[in-house]
């Protein structure tokens, strides 16, 4: 097979799964709450979620009706052959997975309404995050994340002297912001550092790591436990009802700052949060990374 | 916490029953209505037309649907809730003016809705955000679609028949209760206790 029709294929693929298997971590962790919860309604909403996971791994039907905006992450070798044919490739991969898993088209255009393939008319959307890295493989991520969650996000540009504790108190308050609206248990990824644009994108990043797994660093990774004890004291609760986890996990990813601004992306995920990433060889070798197949 | 199914078309004595908290499922139609399927609907009121269907005792469902034909029959795909709070800008003139017993969706709404929920007698009710396919399976039937040219497949009316379609927990009653509210007034109270744990003074 040609070397663009093993990405068409391969990109279909990872959105068939992400959209129809969570990762495990995310199930797991789901489980363990519904174990040691006692009140009956946060059992029933918590039971429900993981019985929708069953369904949606058993018929590798979306699990949820929101498939988002398409986005992909690519790590491109530089001796990867296919480059900048990769953008018609994944156009491509978008349009057979609207039709043939299907998911929902959710590329609204401004003048002629919902263009039906989730594929924007400017050509942006689905929307491609480049890395150029030293290899000869492709690494690529689906990732399709809900409007629910999208429209709770936030964005903040703190004072210098703010801090750390300044990004604490942001992120809580990011979330108390968010309440119910976006689908709690939450994921939340951070991205601190850089500028406005930066930080927001390091935080989506940041939601690729996967819960239960610390920053690096050890004072992040200390505030990543911090936040997770602090926002789940929030009660606000699975779904929003006051009762049930509220958040399964907080990334933080750090990055150098300007002297004067401290920005701060806050990009909340739903508990359905939803990522395939695969690599591509050079001669068409695909081997799934997030998910065994 | 009690347990009731509920059939359409849903009488206000039946709606009347239900408290905050309890648990219901939902027999009959369910028609999904979002932001520009409710905009549209009050749009011709004002203008002294009717929608296309009758929403009386009827159960509104916030949700933008996968669906698909096959062989010219409608089916789900998928079919969760969707933030109901976009909708709280206009749900109490729609639940006035049309009179469904029931709103189904996630997130939660907000003091006009549950007035008007009051008055006309009318609940709010939670499906688990996400759970696409339990509700899926639930639906039983397509009756029909309209507006899906105009608005698009997230955002026209699709009518379902339902059999026990839930669980759905009742959040707002037609008595003043709503569950999202104390969830944020209890929010508010912890915010400090929550700052602590961060270790913020």
């Amino acid at each position: 097979m040609q070397l663009e029709k093993v990405v068409e294929e391969t990109a279909v693929e990872l959105l068939r799964i992400a959209v129809s298997d969570l990762p495990q971590p995310i199930y797991d962790a789901l489980s363990k709450w519904l174990d040691k919860e006692s009140n009956p309604i946060a059992k029933s909403q918590l039971k429900a979620i993981i019985q929708n996971i069953d369904i949606a791994r058993n018929t590798q039907q979306p699990c949820c009706q929101d498939t988002g905006v398409v986005a992909f992450f690519i790590e491109l070798g530089e001796d990867f052959p296919v480059r900048a044919r990769l953008r018609d490739a994944l156009i491509k991969a978008t349009e057979r997975a609207t039709t043939e898993i299907p998911i929902r088209p959710n590329a609204v255009d401004w003048f002629e309404g919902n263009t039906g393939t989730n594929v924007g008319k400017q050509g942006k959307i689905p929307w491609l995050y480049w890395d150029v890295v030293p290899s000869d493989a492709l690494t690529l991520t689906a990732m399709p994340k809900g409007g629910g969650s999208t429209n709770v996000s936030n964005f903040g540009l703190l004072k210098p002297v703010e801090g750390m504790d300044g990004i604490k108190r942001f992120v809580i308050d990011s979330v108390a912001r968010a309440g119910a609206r976006g689908c709690p248990p939450y994921v939340v990824g951070v991205g601190v550092g850089g500028g406005e644009d930066m930080c927001m994108t390091l935080g989506k990043k940041a939601l690729l790591r996967g819960i239960g797994k610390r920053n690096k660093n050890e004072e992040i990774a200390k505030i990543e436990k911090q936040l997770v004890n602090a926002i789940n004291a929030l009660e606000i609760g699975t779904m929003g009802l006051g009762v049930g986890p509220t958040v399964l996990d907080v990334n933080i990813e750090i990055m150098a700052r300007h002297p004067a601004s401290i920005p701060v992306g806050v990009v909340i995920s739903c508990w359905a949060e939803r990522y395939a990433k695969a690599k591509i060889s050079k001669d068409g070798q695909v081997t799934y990374i997030s998910h065994k197949r | 916490m009690v347990e009731y199914e509920l059939k359409t078309p849903i009488k206000e004595e039946d709606v009347r029953k239900l408290r905050a908290g309890d648990t219901i499922y939902i027999i009959g139609r369910m028609i999904t209505a979002r932001d520009e399927a409710h905009h549209k609907a009050l749009e011709l009121l004002k203008k002294g037309e009717q929608p296309p269907v009758d929403f009386e005792g009827m159960v509104i469902y916030h949700c933008g649907p996968i669906m698909r034909k096959v062989q010219d029959k409608w089916e789900v795909v998928a079919a969760g809730p969707t933030t109901s709070t976009r909708m709280e800008l206009f749900e109490d003139e729609f639940i006035e003016a049309y009179k469904p017993r029931v709103i189904v969706g996630k997130g939660g709404m907000g003091k006009r809705t549950a007035k008007a929920c009051q008055k006309v007698g009318a609940v709010y009710g939670a499906f688990t955000g996400g759970a696409a396919l339990i509700a899926k399976q639930a639906i039983v039937e397509v009756e029909d679609v309209f507006w899906l040219d105009e608005l698009g497949m997230p955002e026209c009316l699709w009518v379902y028949r339902a059999e026990r379609f839930g669980p759905v927990a009742v959040a707002i009653d037609s008595h003043g209760t709503n569950l999202f509210d104390q969830m944020y007034a209890k929010m508010e109270k912890n915010r400090p206790r929550a700052y602590e744990l961060a270790g913020l003074k």
